[in-house]
């Protein structure tokens, strides 16, 4: 079907129809506006990336004698220091490392890590310990201790169509756009136009049914909102063809409208290589290294990098010893990457991982995650980490 | 006498809803007479037996890199059977009471494991005794397979307890966090050592050489206990029966519990020596349930919204996967909980996307329209993902399903009014503006396809 047909045949039968009374349209609301705020991007590498084939410790033995015939030879390793380097895969990634935008923390984990893909997500994206379940994330979290400041969905934007754990809050939560053209086509249904335009609203009520309505009118506000803001500005970087290079370019275009948008999540998936790792892995690693490299040298370009934290996580690593099909099985500790214009720390973070003091054959967590979600709160999006983190985690010096 | 409001909202909670023509027929029944249908439609067990092969049986150890992809496909495809069927069985089954409260015990005994054969006999499990005897269910569950994986009691023997399963019982399943310690964990813990599964037969079986049988003090008791024991002095804990009523009570009458009417359901539920069916038969024929605050203000699962809405139009689809692809994006996959505390559900349903997409759907599938949406990639399909090139699945799924509307014009009666198509078709009720907009729908197709496409839909 055709997409004017399938628009046709999806839309409702218009009317004004069917408003509560009570109801008025979102923007009549009171509308603060923020300045001077700077964007946390947060990019989320889906099924626990083999963080040592990533940041290679090539200066360890260990390394080699553990993965005999998946380790990345020697010889074609970017080299970053005496001990670690990149995969050459992220070959792109080097000049951003030189010019000092790249920070890499390594052993970042958690205490009595999980190694379940779904519960270690949720765990990275609630923040919550390992035996706690949280049914809100630490971004929507954020979100609820701002609402007075910042009460619009559009705060945070995930660039999918769906929205993740972590960017729900109990009060707040954050918006899904994959195309805000298409989003904004799919609000102005004349049905869905009629529901939230309507005279006379003056209150939503605190029932379920209220809370839909509201629901409602914010995604038709934003919808409007980051369309017609974001529809002003033109990415003229270039960005390679990949779906995830896309995603970023879409951050970037938002980023330069001036959207008043303080998080944005993007994730990229592939990540689970049980077998035959070194291509599966490599693909993935060029499509995350190219798209970011692009991203960075874009911001720079349109003087938005020193506004700008971009952090890359996976929800754990992998183990330190090959598995028997050329894969490695679910491990713990893992690398983060965090970029920025303004890094206090560029460069390594810390040292490299230790190899020799592993438990059950697994990386030691050096830094709880939790440090650097606390650093990125207190530090970047000026907020006391602990209102959001549920207890106080003291700050890292890479901001 | 009508009681069509009350027999509509009996069927709302006590299923996935009513079909208009059923629910003109009973309009004049009591409600004591319509509860009691329910339970009576309800009797017969009709488990899900899709998969007769337990693949995990198999050896894999000499398989090649392609046999084990091979094998994987073909878990994913048990997976998706699996899920089909079932929703396929809430979608035209009868006895809808049965089926309503297996998908309670489905989240109350979250469960997320690869094993998909395992998932259908615990399924089956919780199906059998949804409206029978609580103990009898616990028990069964936790000495299913799927479970003693999940909760790693597989791996609690008595050099290395795990307590894993003897939290989750506590916390999750009967009393709930802040009525126990942790030296009962513990304590507890070594008793249901030995409890497991053997991996060649997928038999339940204890295992006496890794059961712990030296004394243990739990909740100020001390003896030699066997798991048995443990569950029975956790029930002669009245707050077991608190815990569930008050879990019952949100999932069938309100999210916010109210206190009097939870102690009478505990009260109940406790002497009768927890009788499941006792539970609910007070609950369906006690008053308050019928009370205005307690009618259209649950926001529907997203599969009570499917199925109730597959119940309602008798729709039939061509690919059963657009029903999965619509679970994972409304963010509810049977069978795959986002972890053992189930999907928290109310309000954590909607989002944005999520009500744009709950408000389409319906008008899609009944207007036989097309639904586009990248869909999220699940931890489940990282591993095929990552040996594939593409990296996104750009699926646009035609719906291709068949609405029976003959069926459900012919059961609406000639000169039927507008506004009562609207009510029984909408929980909450109706407020003016409705009513007026509701009379001046062009026909009855177009005023159902706006209905459905209401947020008061998405409430029950």
């Amino acid at each position: 079907m055709k997409r004017r047909a399938f628009i046709k045949s999806s839309s409702l039968a218009s009317g004004a129809f069917l408003i509560p009374s009570f109801l008025k349209p979102f923007e009549a609301m009171a509308k603060p506006e923020l300045t001077g705020y700077k964007n946390l991007v947060i990019i989320q590498l889906s099924g626990g990336n083999d963080g040592l084939n990533t940041i290679v410790p090539h200066g360890n033995d260990i390394y080699y004698q553990k993965r005999k015939t998946l380790a990345i030879a020697n010889t074609v390793i970017v080299k970053l220091n005496d001990i670690q380097g990149l995969n050459p895969n992220l070959a792109a990634l080097q000049e951003i490392y030189d010019q000092g935008w790249m920070s890499i923390i390594n052993s970042v984990g958690y205490p009595n890590p999980d190694r379940s893909h779904f519960r270690s997500m949720d765990i990275w994206q609630t923040a919550s310990n390992a035996d706690q379940f949280l049914s809100t994330g630490w971004v929507g979290r954020y979100l609820d201790a701002n609402c007075q400041s910042c009460p619009n969905p559009y705060t945070a934007i995930e660039v999918d169509d769906t929205l993740s754990l972590a960017m729900k809050g109990t009060q707040m939560k954050g918006i899904a756009v994959q195309d805000p053209n298409k989003l904004l086509q799919t609000t102005r249904e004349p049905f869905f136009k009629d529901l939230v335009h309507q005279p006379n609203n003056e209150h939503l009520n605190e029932d379920n049914l209220g809370y839909l309505y509201k629901t409602m009118i914010e995604t038709y506000s934003s919808a409007d909102y980051i369309q017609n803001t974001s529809k002003t500005y033109k990415v003229t970087a270039e960005y390679p063809s990949t779906g995830f290079a896309n995603q970023l370019k879409t951050v970037s275009k938002f980023i330069n409208a001036g959207l008043q948008t303080r998080v944005y999540y993007v994730s990229l998936s592939g990540f689970d290589t049980h077998t035959n790792q070194q291509n599966q892995q490599g693909r993935q690693l060029k499509i995350y290294a190219d798209a970011v490299a692009a991203f960075i040298k874009d911001l720079k370009q349109t003087g938005k990098l020193d506004d700008t934290l971009v952090m890359t996580f996976s929800e754990f690593g992998r183990r330190v010893e090959q598995n028997a099909s050329n894969g490695t099985d679910h491990g713990t500790a893992n690398n983060v990457f965090v970029f920025g214009g303004k890094l206090a720390k560029a460069g390594f973070y810390n040292d490299a991982p230790d190899l020799t003091n592993l438990e059950n054959g697994d990386l030691k967590y050096q830094i709880d995650f939790r440090n650097v979600y606390a650093t990125m709160l207190d530090k970047w999006l000026n907020v006391n980490n602990s209102q959001i983190l549920n207890q106080n985690f003291s700050s890292l010096n890479f901001i | 006498m009508n009681n069509a409001r009350q027999i509509k909202h009996l069927y709302a909670r006590g299923g996935f809803g009513i079909a208009m023509g059923e629910l003109l027929q009973r309009k004049n029944w009591s409600v004591k007479k319509a509860v009691k249908k329910l339970f009576a439609v309800s009797e017969p067990i009709v488990p899900l037996n899709v998969l007769t092969e337990n693949l995990d049986l198999q050896s894999r150890a000499d398989l090649t890199e392609d046999q084990r992809r091979a094998f994987q496909e073909k878990r994913n495809q048990q997976e998706r059977t699996l899920n089909k069927a079932w929703m396929q069985q809430l979608s035209t089954t009868t006895d809808q009471l049965r089926e309503k409260m297996t998908l309670f015990w489905h989240n109350h005994f979250a469960c997320n494991i690869g094993n998909a054969y395992y998932q259908q006999q615990l399924n089956n499990v919780q199906r059998t005794h949804a409206l029978g005897n609580f103990k009898t269910l616990l028990l069964e569950v936790s000495q299913t397979p799927a479970m003693l994986q999940f909760l790693n009691n597989q791996q609690n023997v008595k050099a290395h307890p795990n307590e894993n399963f003897a939290r989750e019982l506590m916390e999750l399943f009967t009393l709930g966090r802040g009525h126990y310690t942790e030296e009962d964990i513990k304590e507890s813990a070594r008793a249901f050592t030995g409890w497991a599964f053997n991996g060649k037969t997928g038999e339940y079986g204890f295992r006496t050489g890794t059961h712990d049988n030296r004394t243990k003090t739990f909740m100020g008791q001390t003896a030699d206990f066997c798991g048995e024991d443990i569950i029975n002095i956790i029930l002669q804990n009245k707050q077991t029966a608190i815990f569930i009523s008050t879990k019952l009570y949100c999932y069938l009458v309100n999210e916010t519990p109210n206190d009097t009417h939870i102690a009478q359901m505990a009260d109940l539920f406790y002497s009768s020596g927890y009788e499941i069916k006792s539970l609910l038969e007070l609950v369906f024929t006690s008053d308050w349930f019928y009370e205005p605050q307690n009618i259209g203000n649950l926001i529907k699962s997203p599969v009570e919204l499917l199925v109730g809405l597959n119940r309602q139009f008798g729709i039939r689809y061509d690919n059963l996967d657009v029903l999965l692809q619509f679970q994972r994006t409304l963010g509810q996959v049977l069978f795959k909980p986002p972890n053992v505390a189930g999907w928290p559900g109310g309000r954590n349903w909607i989002d944005s996307s999520s009500l744009m997409y709950r408000i389409k759907i319906p008008s899609t599938i009944l207007n036989a329209g097309v639904i586009d949406f990248t869909g999220k990639a699940t931890p489940d399909d990282e591993a095929y993902l990552a040996s594939q090139r593409k990296q996104q699945f750009n699926v646009i799924n035609r719906v291709q399903a068949q609405p029976d509307w003959n069926r459900f014009l012919q059961e609406i009666p000639l000169q039927f009014p507008h506004l009562e198509i609207a009510s029984l078709l909408l929980e909450p009720p109706l407020n003016a503006r409705v009513t007026t907009e509701v009379n001046n729908a062009p026909d009855i197709k177009t005023l159902v396809i706006q209905l459905v496409s209401t947020p008061e839909y998405q409430l029950c």
